[in-house]
């Protein structure tokens, strides 16, 4: 029989200027079990998201951190950080500049 | 962008008041193809040194002000630094440390600590240049 991986269902907050490519969603549900199979699902469903997130070699941009809750992924498991059900997910940027 | 000028001179004072370091903060508003600016969210100049030519705002800050501006049912339409003895447009740094395009970004010029030229500008959407935005000024609500 055929086993399927249930991925729990989490929530990820986008930032305001974002939601021109998330159909004004401020908030998207994904699925993944971690930060980062959830952001794979979300640029899935999202792909225009992806160049303002990512560089091209595929590493998050500096100025992007992921949240869970209210943890920096840096500090936990970083992309590997596991996901529970209805955990929310926050797409927090750094800002500088000279 | 579209603001009133009482929100263009809260941030040109911020920028006399650090002077000759840079002053940054974020506007609070309503996002649209023009973004509405209606208060600002001040925040320190996180950058450890250097603070003459460069600003940080870290993500906690950022955090706090997304929760304020949440609370008062308006979003984090974008950012304001100034430029202390510089002109006010974007710098390199500016653009290479660039977050999102829909950010409207507010520089204001202080020379010799007073405010002089205020522009504001959005990022490509290829991430490339910022392009200038118009400033509109709207006639403050009158307060009751």
């Amino acid at each position: 029989m055929a086993t399927t991986t249930e991925q729990p269902s989490v929530t990820i907050r986008i930032p305001t200027p974002l939601r021109s490519y998330t159909n004004n969603q401020s908030i998207v549900e994904v699925n993944g079990a971690t930060v980062q199979a959830a952001l794979t699902d979300l640029i899935d469903t999202y792909p225009a998201l992806k160049p303002h997130l990512y560089h091209d070699n595929g590493d998050l941009r500096s100025f992007v951190n992921i949240y869970v809750g209210d943890e920096d992924i840096r500090y936990l498991e970083g992309p590997q950080t596991a996901l529970e059900e209805d955990t929310e997910v926050s797409i927090v940027p750094s800002i500088a500049g000279g | 962008m579209m603001t009133t000028d009482p929100i263009l001179d809260q941030i040109r004072e911020h920028g006399e008041a650090t002077y000759p370091e840079e002053c940054c903060g974020f506007l609070l508003g309503t996002a649209g193809d023009e973004n509405h600016v209606t208060a600002l969210h001040q925040v320190p100049n996180r950058q450890e040194d250097q603070r003459t030519h460069r600003y940080t705002i870290t993500p906690a800050d950022y955090r706090t002000a997304d929760a304020k501006a949440s609370a008062r049912g308006l979003d984090i339409v974008g950012i304001y630094h100034s430029h202390p003895d510089h002109p006010a447009r974007p710098s390199e740094t500016d653009l290479a440390e660039a977050t999102f395009p829909g950010y409207t970004y507010v520089i204001v010029s202080v020379m010799e600590g007073t405010a002089t030229d205020l522009t504001a500008w959005s990022l490509a959407p290829d991430r490339s240049t910022f392009h200038e935005q118009p400033v509109t000024v709207e006639a403050p609500r009158p307060s009751t």
